[in-house]
Order: structure tokens, then C-alpha cells, then sequence
């Protein structure tokens, strides 16, 4: 069911499975028919964790969502809320509460709190007088969800937002939390190294609960030689640049949300022969999308630009190996060639609907709006004219495109310039206001606060510095046979994959200059191992490093650090781990700040 | 040694055996008539009180603790109200439930610790019958009154208290905890719960059994036994899915006691009866063993058999293990009883024990044998069968190459300890931390060490309480028992001072507390107490340092309720994390507060956010204009010029759309200055749109798609042609081209064409389907890219205009 979570170097099922006890033996303590009510957002992470039918096994026979008002009826024994702990939801659950002691058969309340409880909610909920119907308060510490077989993500949306917009370390201790579980499981990671403020925090709060916890020593033969800790803010240009990767094109224009994609059902309409397909499917297609699938593992890293050859290269094996039938002559080789069906209808079913998905991406990527804007992206991130006004940024604007591409481009802009100057700034912020409406004053302010949106100071513009120490702009990218991770942006190497391949070797020494230049400080930390516990490598054998994104990764850059374990003599092999999966315009709307109108 | 066997009983497959573990200590006069008796599972410790309803204030009853081999703990007179029953935690703790509903709760060493109540409703009246339960969420309390009233708490730590429904017809003649409450009613069972009173049907048992008259579950709560008042013992999994037997024990009278007396891997499980002068044990089979009894008894339910303890002597009755049967089995051939057997021979020096060794060893089963020896040892409760059990594994072992010592030299060492702690003075059986709880502090940490358990789960739990208990010496000064506490614990793992520091505090030593908390490396760990000691300043700072933010809200709200404001919001700015964290806070629940935070911090940019916020939930203009200007006067203040003029620009449009809204009733009050000005062209008010792109210093870009656009959704194609000329355009005459093509309208296109810059010629011809055009300026200007952009789009049929491109493309390419 997860096998694909064992494939990988570290094998990421072992979290699952901890997890799903844990949560089989909460469910147990209840005794008798149990209904859930959902905190919506939970339902996604869950569902990577447990299916319906693991519920279901453990007498949970109904599932709701969590809204106020009155809990639906359902002859159950328990409830149940799956609850991050958020004040709003306490009140909300409250309400439920309440609505149901008036009735005529009360049933026993509890709440799992996830990833972890909280006084604070447990003293509204106090306030609110309800605190005494539950009769059970438990936490369910689920930080780290394996999304794939080399990637873990704690989906915690406004993670970047709290941390440099409100100064809100939540997410950050949560962090530290799921890095001691994840130790827990899989040995003390012996070196840990980080670049910026947030990176600093979790580092230190780690080795404090290390220091905590002394007695309990870990006994585990450490699976991670390294943790490497990056804030997103050293690296602010990469979400911003459109991805360019077949995952982070899929991403980029139709969104993953907890490994599922929707997609437009027009081209995966089934067409029977002869069949005129009268009514066009109108609900969404929805796709699983993770290396359990053989194909999708195989694209999901390549450059668009090679996905296509890829995909013809795979439909001619496939109908050869059908065509293998017409070989068959023997009872015994029939009997094979059945037995190879299933996999081979899989394989032909997975092609059919990534040539779909493939051809509606090339829709879009060879129009000339695509095409100009990838232009003027690149531009920036080579230094073209970046201190001046842009007047395909100017047209877009004229044309109201979106605001968000709007405003994707015009931070790219005052990244790769260090800042704009306060004339082009101060005309790039009047565009949007007078064009989009003054409210996004606010947001405005955030990307200011952000660092996305900055003032030019004084002190010379660095970036083209790092760009050429770092490598960050790769004139002949190769995107068919790539052989550096600047593929992944078509020429563009993502300055947080950089800083880790340097890292790797030949070490962050090479480059303190330009580590002085991006924000926050750089640091490196033991773990002292027990003894006997040293790894006696062999030869040849690759280090692991676990790269955590504070505030958020791209697709695209977690493609380079895979292409980086795939490199014959890199002699490293990353597991990437993040507080959120993102692109740029999902995280740009989570900095965007929307004031509730009630006029108009 | 060799009667072994004699006090073996057979029941069915298995064999019982009663097995004497203590005389008892203890001298009671009177024995134990008429007294209530708890005594703990594992071993644990007996309490005693006398006659416990009489009620005269001369002879006050006397509660007594006694350890499992009698030896006195503790006795005090009882001077609270008249008891109902009494009970043992998980944590050994004594629980006296009287008669009012109230539970008073002692330690081992009968000193008194707190109380709670069972609900108001039990006062008026009174409980008739009360259960000690352990649940997995802890020991629980049940009760039910006089008036057939179950009131249930599932962990008297986490106290809530559950009034169960009435129950039908109020009467009841049995009842047991076990998911609810189990309850009879003559023959109907009832499974009692928070929501329902659900009638239930034991399988196969039928209304002629007659009425259930007592009831008793299992140690591990996985079965249930039933008895009718026609003698009939029913029973089955507690599930109520499945019958194991029914028994017909020819008794009329309801036994005094029922107790489960089953082991893990039992054969067969069997329950335990006792009435006045008999003790009968019932199980699958039809028969039954019956023991006479000379003194009352009373019967304690075990993990692996059943205690009882008279005023005289305390045994143990239980199932004989298989792995025991089989060696000592009369006339078993079992490879551990031949060991056995050799190994004793052996020590006659007679060569049989050569024969019987070799007889196992045809078999191959020397393994199986010595495993057999191992295991029965630890099963058995005499050291001299201990002794020779070992002895002759040991023996075995020698003939064997590969065989992993490690079982036996665990079994030697757990008998050891387990030997050690049965002895009289210690009495009691079993695990380290039973020791802990009885203050043998030296012998329980030799102990841990003995048994290798790891530091933090072993010495580190003794410690602990060790220190728990240091701190409540009164004859000590603060200093010499922190200095104590601090040379014996050191940083040993796993210990937490802070638990400690409660306990100190808890004995009303506060200064003793925060000397030790000032050792507690986890600072989370600190926080909850000293909030209660209302050291709240150093709680903020310790909540701080955890990064633990639900902490940290935690004491800010607790500040807040403590506080007046001027001294919270000055704590509050001293810590930097908290702050932000409470206006967080704010921003989500307390708008009003969020504005005097701001304030208090002369932090204009927020102030001016917020007030821009503030205007936007506002219905009436005056009201959001005024706030807007308080935003723009703040803006102003934090030097912001940018969002101060933009602001006031905002202000602006919102008045003319207002007045324009007023006279011409235009709809645009909300809209952005693009919305606007296109809604005022949509509208043909072209003046007005013109005005707001002077005052407002639109760009001419933008202003000029804007006004393209517009011209050309209505096709007003002359205007369109009319505006073209009124100045050079600012976006060039491409986007004229384009526009009308999007409008399908070619012939106005047409009319843009050769406006358009030599650059954009190419593209121009193109966009209106003229190639020929195209292919002329792209030839003219020598651009590959231009004609290749031609060659794409030019039809194969047309042989001669390719060939033109593709001699130029040649040309070009030469260059």
C-alpha cells in the first residue's frame, strides 16, 4: 500500500508505521462505534497515513467535517474531532457541543489534537464550558509525513509566514519535535549544519531536547550522516522563478495538494471504439501522483523538454511487449504473457494518462505569453536590466494578469537586483494599487517585511556575485541528458540546491564570502554518538544527508537534490524534508493579506 | 522434592495447585470478620479497617496497612465517615470510598493526601456499593447508590464524573465495571454506559438459569463470570460474544467472593468461589475442586492466579504451568523431566543418569530440555525446586554445543531478586518499582543494577522518589535537602527536578522548590509550577526559552488574568517572543487590544495597517474615510510616504466614486482606479475617465491599452482610428493590430499594419494572415529568426514564396 515509502535509501515507511500505531491505539482506547469530525485541513496529511479502511476496522463508522452549528446526527457512541490546535476550531467545537447536550442521546465526546495539545485551547474550551464533556483529551504528534520515498513534509501552511512576517515560532519548535521523533526512529543524526535566523532556532532547540533527554540514549545505528538546515529566505529567488521540471510544471499550473493532482477531464475522456463519447466527464480527473508509479518516477524529474521523447521512448516498449502475444506460442508462454498483463495494463494506462497530462502542459508551454514571461524571468536572473522598470511587467499589469504573476515577477525583479531602487519600487507599487485595488497595501507591506520587496540601500547589489560564485546561471543547460542541476530551470541552478552540493563538497569553506552575503547565520554542530555507534563505512558507500526546507520547497529544487543522489560521484544521497510543499503562487498567497470588504 | 505433585488438584486438562507464600505477620485478634480488606494486585499491600460502620465516637475504627507478608506499614484511627469500600491505584495509592460519596485518598504509608467527591446528588443518598477499576486511562472509581444510581470516573487523576442513566425498573442485585457498567436485574444483564442502558444476552444462557446474582471480570477484563441464584456459574468472553461453560456449582447462596484465577497462555480458565466455610474452583469442566475453609477468607485477583489471605497465612492458588506439569508429572516423559531425572542420578554418581541423557539426546531434545528446567524454575515459587531445576539445566547444558546462555543467567538473576524481595521483612513479590514505592531505596537500586535495567527506566525512578520524599522531611533545612538532593541525583537521566520541586512545594516549601527547579535542565518542565508558586516573570522567561509557543500563550494568558494592563504590556515587552506571539493572538481574537499594543510601542506602520483593516469592515464611507485618514496621519508618523500618499489617493477615488455614483448612479464604489476608469469608458464617460488619469497620474501605457480595449469590445472603430492619431502611441500600433484581431475584425487591423515599428513588422503581417507581407519584411530586414517565423507558418503548396524565404534564409545565413 506504501510500498514505494521502503524503495528509497532510508526507509521513510518505518515513520508511517509508527504512526499509523499510534493512531490505532488512540482509536482503541475508545471503545465502541466512533464518528470523526474532521478538521478539514487535516484530511489530506491523514489520508498518507491511513486509508478509510484502517478507520474503518477499528469501529469508526462515519466521518464529518468540522463546521459550526450542529453536529449531524449518527448513532455512534463516540465523537471524535481531528483537530489541529487552533483557537477558531475550539469555539467551533464548542457550538457542537453544545447543540448536542440538548438533545436526547448525548454521546461521548473526545478530541485528538494534532500534531500536539495545547494548553491554550484546552483553557478555551474551558472558558467555553465545555472542557468536562470530553472524555478524553489526547495528542496525535504527527509532524513529519512521508510524501514520498525520499520526501517528508510537515504541509504547515503559513510555516514561512509566521516566521518572518509575525514572528511566530511555532512552527519551528514543531520542527524540532519531528526532527528528535525522526532521530528517535532513525539514530542521532552525528552533524548538523545550517545557513539563516530560523535554521539557528531549530538547531539549537534540538540540541537543548538532546540535552533534555540524556538519559534516554539512542541505541540506533544512525541512518543520516547529516542534517543540513536552510531557511527560505536565504534562497528567495528559486519558488519565485517558474518551475520547469514536468512535477513542477504540473505543480506550477494545476496544483499538487497531498501527492493528488486535478486535472481538466476534457483529455482523459474514455473513448470506446465507435462509441460517440456523448456527455464529456464535467467532475475534475483526480490523480495519485508519487514513484509508486513506475513511469511517473521515471519523468517526474525531466525537464519538460525531454518528457516528451521520454514518453515515446516508453509507448514503443510497451507495445512491444504486448505485441510479444503474437510470440507466444507455447501454453507455457501464453501463461506468462498473462501474467505479465496486469503490470503491462498498468504501465499502458499510467502512458495514456501522462501523455494527456503532458499534452496539456505543452498547450500552455509553447504559448507566447509562457514563453515571454519565462524570457523576462530568465533576463533577471542573468542581470538583465534589473535596476530599470520592465515593460513586459508594465504590460502584464496593463492587461490585469493575475496579480499574483504580477507580483511573482516584480519580487523576482528586486531579488536578483538587491533591492529596486525607490523610483522603479515606488512606480511597481502605484501600478498595482491603482490597478488592482489599494488593499493590497497590505500585502505590499508583507513582501516588504518578507524581504521579497526591497528598497535598494546603498551597499552595491551582490546578487551578480553569488550568481557567479555560486554557478547559479548556466549558459548551455543540457535538459536532455542533463549533467547539472541547472536543467531543472532551464539554465537557472537553484541557489539552495548550490549551497548544498558545495556543502557536500568541496564544503561551505570555499564560499564564506558569498555565505556572508545571504541572511542569517551559517553554522555546523556535533551530536555526540554513543559509542559503538560510529558507522564503519564501506567503501564506496554514500553518505545521507537530510536537507530541511525551513518555510518551504519547490518541486524543482527537490528534483536537483534527487538529481544530485543520482549522480554517480557525488557519493551523497539526499532525503529532503520541509514545513510546507510549495510553489511560487502558493506561496506568494500566503503572504497575501485580504481585508474583508463589507461594503461594495 | 519428590511430593512435588501432592498438593496438584486436577480441573479438566489442568492441574491446580495452592501454594503457601507467608504466615502471616500480623496479629489480629479477631481475624478478619468483619472488616473491609483491600489488598493490591502484584503483591502489593493489604489495608485493613474494622468494623468500619460503627459509628460511636468512643471507639473509633482503626485503619491498618500492612505490607503482603503482614508486616504493619501503617494504623490510624479513622475519624472520618463510615466506609463503603476500599482500594488500591495503580500508583499504590489507598482509596477509602465512605458512605457520603466522598473519597479520601492515603499513601502507602498513611499519610493523607486530598480528597474529591463522587457528585452532590450522592450525598443526599448515600452509596451503597463502590468498585476500584483500573482502566487504561488510569485507576477509576464506580458507585452506586441507594437509590439504584451508577455514578462512574474513569481516572480519579483527571476527575470527571459521569451519571450514568437510570437504570430500569431502579433496582439491581449485581454489578461489575467492564466497558460501562455491567449490571443484572434478576436474569436480564444490562450494559450500563454515559449515553444508554442496553440490555444484553450472555450466549447461551437461558431465562431458566434463574437471576444473576453476582458477577465478577477478569483480571485482564477479557472475561466474565456470571452466577444465578440457582447455582449455575455462566462463563464467556466480556465481549458477551462467546460462551466458554456453565457449571452447576449445587450452591444456592451467592459466594461470598468470585475472582477469576486464569494465567497468561492459560489451559483453561477458570474462576475461583468462595462462600463461608468453602473455597471452590469451577472452570470448563463439570467437576469441581473444592477446598474446606476453617478462618474467612479473602480472595485477590492476580495476573496469574488468585491470593488468599486468612488471619493466619497467605497462598497462592493457581493453575500449574504446562512447562511445570510436564516435568513433574507423574511418570512424564517430557525431555525436561528426564533431564531432571539424569541430573539427579548424576549426583548419585549412577551411571542411569548416562542412559536418561542419552535417551533425550536420541530424540534431539536437549535443547527442548534444558529450555524446560529454565522456565519451570522461574515458575516456582520453593528455592530448593528452583535450585535443582537450574542445577539440572546447567547440567544440560554442558552436553550442549550452541545453546544461548542468556535465559538461564536472566532466570538466575530475576529469582534472585524476586527470592530476595519475598523474604518476610520485604514481603512482596515482584518488580523494582513496587520496592521504590515502599522506601527500600538501597535494595531497589542494587537491584536495577542487578538486573541491568537501563539507567533512566531503573536508578533514575528510585532516585526520584527517593528525592520525592526527601523534601517532605520537616526536620531539614531548605539548603541541607537541596544540597542532598543535588549530591545523590546529579544530572542522572530521566530525573526531573521539577517533579521533585511539586512535591517540595506541595509540602508547603516554596523556597525548597525553586532552589530545585533552578536544577531542571528541560525549562517546558518548569513553567507549570512556577505559575503556581506565581513566580509568573520566571515562568515567561523558562516558557520562552522552551520554544515551546503553546507554552508561552499559556503564561501570557495567565499574566493577563493576573495583571493590570500597564504592568502585562510592560512584562510583555521585555520579551520579545511573547509579544509578537500575543498580538498574534490579538490579531485572531482581540482587534481593540492589538491597536493599544501598537500604540504602546509607537509603532506606526502596524498602527496604520491596522486602521487601513479597520476601514475596509466599515459600511459607511465617513466612517471608513475617517479611518482611512488615521491610517494615512500614521503612515505619515513611521515616515512611510509611499503608503501615506497612497492611501490619500485611495481616499480621493472613493470620494469621486461616490459622487459619481451619487449623479450618475454608476456602481463603483470599491473598485480599483483600473475597474473604474474602465467602467467609466463601458459607460461612455469619457471625460470622467480622462479626469481620473490626470489627477491620478495613470501611465500613458496604461491608459492607452485601457482606452484600446475598451474601444474596441464596443467597435467603435472611428474613435478607436480617432484616438490612434490623437498622439504617437505609447504602446506602438502592434497592439492595435492585435486588438482588432481579437474583435475578428481584419480590415481595421489592416488599417494599424504599417503604423508598426520595423521590428514588429514581421509579426504584424502575421498576426493579420497576410504572409506575403510578412515574408517581404522579414526578407527586407535579414532576420533568421523573422524568417523562420515565416517559413512556419507558410503553406507547402506556395513553392514559390518558399523558396524566396528559403534562398533569403540562405542568404542570411551566410552573413
Amino acid at each position: 500500500m506504501a510500498a514505494h515509502l521502503s524503495y528509497g535509501r532510508v526507509n521513510l515507511n518505518i515513520l508511517r508505521e509508527a504512526a499509523r500505531k499510534e493512531l490505532r491505539e488512540f482509536l482503541d482506547k475508545c471503545a465502541g462505534s466512533k464518528a470523526i469530525v474532521w478538521d478539514e485541513y487535516l484530511t489530506g496529511p491523514f489520508g498518507l497515513i491511513a486509508q478509510y479502511s484502517l478507520l474503518k476496522e477499528h469501529e469508526v463508522e462515519k466521518m464529518f467535517t468540522l463546521k459550526s452549528g450542529r453536529l449531524p446526527s449518527a448513532d455512534v457512541k463516540n465523537i471524535i474531532f481531528f483537530v489541529r490546535p487552533r483557537l477558531e476550531l475550539m469555539d467551533i467545537i464548542a457550538e457542537n457541543v453544545f447543540s448536542e447536550d440538548k438533545m436526547h442521546s448525548p454521546r461521548d465526546f473526545h478530541i485528538l489534537f494534532v500534531p500536539r495539545r495545547s494548553m491554550l485551547c484546552e483553557q478555551r474550551l474551558k472558558e467555553q464550558g465545555v472542557l468536562a464533556s470530553f472524555i478524553n483529551i489526547d495528542e496525535y504528534i504527527l509532524d513529519l509525513i512521508p510524501y514520498d520515498g525520499d520526501l517528508l513534509s510537515m504541509e504547515y501552511e503559513s510555516a514561512f509566514r509566521e516566521c518572518y512576517l509575525e514572528n511566530d515560532q511555532t512552527s519551528l519548535y514543531h520542527t524540532a519535535k519531528g526532527l528528535m521523533t525522526l532521530q528517535a526512529l532513525y539514530g542521532t543524526i552525528p552533524q548538523i549544519y545550517g545557513k539563516g535566523e530560523c535554521a539557528r532556532h531549530v538547531a539549537n532547540m534540538m540540541l537543548r531536547m538532546k540535552r533534555e533527554f540524556a538519559g534516554s540514549q539512542n541505541q540506533i545505528l544512525p541512518v543520516f550522516d547529516t542534517l543540513l538546515l536552510l531557511d527560505r529566505n536565504v534562497d528567495l529567488l528559486t519558488p519565485l522563478a517558474t518551475q520547469l521540471t514536468y512535477e513542477g510544471l504540473i505543480d506550477e499550473i494545476y496544483g499538487i495538494t497531498n501527492g493528488y493532482v486535478k486535472l481538466p477531464p476534457e483529455k482523459f475522456a474514455q473513448k470506446k471504439q465507435g462509441e460517440a463519447s456523448k456527455d464529456l466527464p464535467t467532475e475534475p480527473k483526480k490523480l495519485q501522483l508519487n514513484s509508486a508509479e513506475e513511469l511517473y518516477a521515471e519523468i517526474r524529474d525531466k525537464n519538460f523538454n525531454a518528457v516528451g521523447a521520454a514518453l515515446s521512448k516508453k509507448a514503443k516498449i510497451i507495445s512491444a511487449a504486448f505485441e510479444e502475444r503474437h510470440n507466444a506460442k507455447t501454453v507455457g508462454e501464453i501463461k506468462q504473457f498473462v501474467s505479465q498483463l496486469p503490470h503491462m495494463q498498468a504501465a499502458r494506462s499510467s502512458l495514456a494518462n501522462h501523455t494527456s497530462i503532458a499534452e496539456l502542459i505543452k498547450d500552455i508551454t509553447t504559448s507566447e505569453a509562457f514563453f515571454d514571461n519565462l524570457t523576462v524571468e530568465q533576463e533577471f536572473m542573468t542581470g538583465v536590466d534589473t535596476d530599470k522598470v520592465n515593460t513586459y511587467i508594465e504590460d502584464c499589469v496593463a492587461q490585469k494578469d493575475p496579480l499574483i504573476k504580477i507580483l511573482r515577477l516584480v519580487s523576482m525583479q528586486s531579488v536578483c537586483n538587491n533591492g529596486l531602487k525607490q523610483k522603479v519600487l515606488d512606480y511597481y507599487k502605484r501600478e498595482i494599487l491603482q490597478t488592482y485595488g489599494y488593499e493590497h497595501i497590505l500585502t505590499l507591506n508583507n513582501l516588504e517585511k518578507a524581504g521579497l520587496l526591497k528598497l535598494q540601500s546603498s551597499s552595491r547589489n551582490n546578487y551578480p556575485t553569488i550568481r557567479k560564485t555560486l554557478k547559479l546561471w548556466m549558459e548551455d543547460a543540457n535538459e536532455q541528458n542533463p549533467n547539472d542541476i541547472s536543467y531543472v530551470y532551464s539554465g537557472y541552478a537553484p541557489l539552495s540546491v548550490r549551497l548544498t552540493q558545495v556543502l557536500a563538497r568541496p564544503g561551505w569553506r570555499s564560499i564564506e564570502e558569498v555565505l556572508k552575503m545571504l541572511p542569517g547565520p551559517h553554522f555546523e554542530e556535533r551530536q555526540q554518538l554513543p559509542a559503538g555507534l560510529h558507522k564503519k563505512r564501506q567503501q564506496g558507500e554514500n553518505r545521507t544527508t537530510l536537507v530541511f526546507f525551513l518555510g518551504g520547497v519547490s518541486y524543482a529544487e527537490i528534483a536537483a537534490l534527487r538529481f544530485l543522489s543520482q549522480m554517480e560521484d557525488s557519493g551523497m544521497e539526499y532525503i529532503i524534508a520541509t514545513t510546507k510543499l510549495l510553489n511560487g503562487t502558493t506561496w506568494i498567497k500566503s503572504l497575501m493579506d485580504r481585508p474583508e470588504s463589507q461594503s461594495s | 522434592m519428590a511430593f512435588i505433585t501432592a498438593n496438584w488438584n486436577p480441573l479438566g486438562e489442568a492441574f491446580y495447585r495452592k501454594t503457601e507464600l507467608y504466615e502471616m505477620c500480623w496479629n489480629l485478634r479477631d481475624g478478619l470478620r468483619d472488616c473491609l480488606v483491600a489488598a493490591a494486585p502484584y503483591g502489593g499491600p493489604i489495608a485493613l479497617l474494622r468494623e468500619p460502620v460503627r459509628r460511636s465516637p468512643s471507639s473509633r475504627p482503626q485503619l491498618e496497612i500492612y505490607s503482603a507478608s503482614g508486616v504493619a506499614i501503617a494504623s490510624f484511627p479513622w475519624k472520618s465517615g463510615p466506609v463503603v469500600q476500599l482500594g488500591w491505584t495503580v500508583s499504590d495509592e489507598l482509596l477509602c470510598i465512605q458512605e457520603d460519596g466522598s473519597v479520601l485518598i492515603y499513601d502507602l504509608f498513611g499519610s493523607f493526601k486530598r480528597h474529591f467527591s463522587m457528585g452532590q446528588e450522592v450525598m443526599q443518598s448515600q452509596v451503597l456499593e463502590a468498585k476500584v477499576f483500573h482502566s487504561p486511562y488510569g485507576t477509576g472509581v464506580a458507585i452506586v447508590t441507594a437509590s439504584s444510581r451508577f455514578t462512574l470516573a474513569t481516572n480519579i487523576d483527571d476527575l470527571k464524573l459521569r451519571r450514568l442513566p437510570e437504570v430500569p425498573g431502579n433496582t439491581w442485585s449485581a454489578g461489575e465495571v467492564c466497558r460501562g457498567i455491567l449490571m443484572s436485574n434478576g436474569p436480564e444483564l444490562y450494559i450500563l454506559d454515559t449515553t444508554s442502558c442496553t440490555a444484553v444476552v450472555p450466549p447461551g444462557l437461558g431465562p431458566q438459569a434463574g437471576s444473576i446474582v453476582h458477577m465478577s471480570v477478569s483480571f485482564s477484563y477479557k472475561y466474565l463470570a456470571l452466577f444465578t441464584d440457582t447455582g449455575h456459574m455462566w462463563t464467556g468472553s466480556s465481549h458477551l460474544q462467546d460462551k466458554m461453560s456453565e457449571v452447576d456449582t449445587k450452591k444456592t447462596t451467592p459466594p461470598k467472593q468470585m475472582v477469576w484465577c486464569r494465567r497468561p497462555k492459560s489451559q483453561q480458565p477458570s474462576v475461583v468461589l468462595m462462600w463461608d466455610r468453602l473455597l471452590m474452583v469451577a472452570g470448563v469442566s463439570h467437576d469441581t475442586i473444592q477446598f474446606p475453609l476453617e478462618d474467612p477468607c479473602v480472595l485477590i485477583g492476580e495476573l496469574d492466579g488468585v491470593r488468599i489471605i486468612s488471619s493466619a497465612n497467605q497462598e497462592l492458588l493457581q493453575e500449574v504451568p504446562l512447562v511445570c506439569q510436564e516435568i513433574f508429572k507423574i511418570a512424564s516423559m517430557a525431555p525436561g523431566a528426564l533431564l531432571l531425572e539424569a541430573h539427579r542420578e548424576y549426583q548419585k554418581s549412577s551411571q542411569k543418569a548416562d542412559e536418561y541423557l542419552r535417551e533425550i539426546k536420541e530424540q534431539s531434545m536437549l535443547g527442548e530440555a534444558v529450555r524446560q528446567c529454565v522456565e519451570a524454575a522461574g515458575h516456582e515459587y520453593d528455592s530448593n525446586t528452583q535450585k535443582s531445576l537450574l542445577r539440572a539445566a546447567s547440567f544440560g547444558k554442558c552436553f550442549l554445543t550452541d545453546f544461548s546462555p542468556e535465559a538461564f543467567v536472566s532466570t538466575c538473576r530475576e529469582l534472585r531478586v524476586l527470592n530476595a524481595v519475598r523474604e518476610r521483612g520485604v514481603g512482596l513479590p515482584l518488580t523494582h518499582t513496587q520496592l521504590v514505592y515502599r522506601q527500600f531505596y538501597p535494595l531497589a537500586i542494587e537491584v536495577c543494577r542487578y538486573l541491568k535495567i537501563p539507567d533512566y527506566q531503573g536508578v533514575s525512578r528510585v532516585l526520584k522518589h527517593w528525592a520525592s520524599c526527601k523534601v517532605q522531611q520537616k526536620d531539614l533545612s531548605d539548603e541541607a535537602i537541596a544540597r542532598a538532593v543535588c549530591v545523590k541525583v546529579g544530572d542522572s537521566p530521566g530525573v526531573s527536578y521539577s517533579h521533585i520541586a511539586a512535591k517540595a512545594y506541595e509540602c508547603g516549601r516554596p523556597e525548597l522548590a525553586i532552589k530545585l527547579l533552578d536544577f531542571e535542565a528541560r525549562s517546558g518542565e518548569q513553567v507549570p509550577l512556577l505559575l503556581k508558586m506565581k513566580r509568573s516573570q520566571l515562568a515567561l522567561s523558562k516558557a520562552v526559552e522552551s520554544g515551546d509557543t503553546d507554552l508561552v500563550y499559556t503564561v501570557v494568558t495567565y499574566l493577563k488574568s493576573e495583571m493590570n494592563r500597564g504592568d502585562f504590556f510592560m512584562t510583555l515587552r521585555n520579551q520579545p517572543v511573547a509579544l509578537s506571539l500575543y498580538r498574534q493572538f490579538c490579531k485572531l481574537q482581540e482587534q481593540e487590544t492589538l491597536k493599544d499594543l501598537y500604540n504602546q510601542d509607537d509603532d506606526h506602520q502596524e498602527l496604520a495597517n491596522y486602521y487601513v483593516t479597520a476601514s475596509y469592515r466599515e459600511k459607511r464611507l465617513e466612517s471608513r474615510l475617517s479611518l482611512l485618514q488615521t491610517a494615512v496621519d500614521e503612515y505619515n508618523k513611521a515616515k512611510n510616504e509611499f503608503s501615506a500618499k497612497a492611501t490619500e489617493e485611495e481616499m480621493r477615488l472613493l470620494r469621486f466614486q461616490r459622487k459619481l455614483d451619487d449623479e450618475k448612479g454608476a456602481g463603483l464604489l470599491g473598485l480599483s482606479l483600473q475597474a473604474t476608469m474602465e467602467a467609466l469608458l463601458a459607460l461612455g464617460l469619457h471625460k470622467q475617465a480622462e479626469q481620473l488619469y490626470r489627477d491620478f497620474r495613470v501611465p500613458d501605457k496604461r491608459f492607452w491599452w485601457l482606452k484600446l480595449k475598451s474601444l474596441a469590445e464596443k467597435e467603435e472603430w472611428e474613435e478607436l482610428e480617432k484616438f490612434s492619431k490623437s498622439k504617437k502611441s505609447p504602446i506602438g500600433y502592434l497592439a492595435f493590430v492585435e486588438v482588432c484581431m481579437k474583435s475578428n475584425n481584419k480590415p481595421e487591423a489592416k488599417k494599424y499594419v504599417s503604423k508598426v515599428t520595423p521590428e514588429q513588422r514581421v509579426k504584424a503581417h502575421l498576426a493579420v494572415g497576410d504572409l506575403e507581407g510578412a515574408a517581404d519584411a522579414a526578407i527586407e530586414r535579414k532576420s533568421d529568426s523573422e524568417l523562420a517565423a515565416v517559413l512556419a507558418r507558410c503553406p507547402a503548396s506556395d513553392r514559390q514564396l518558399l523558396d524566396r524565404l528559403n534562398r533569403a534564409a540562405a542568404a542570411a545565413a551566410k552573413k
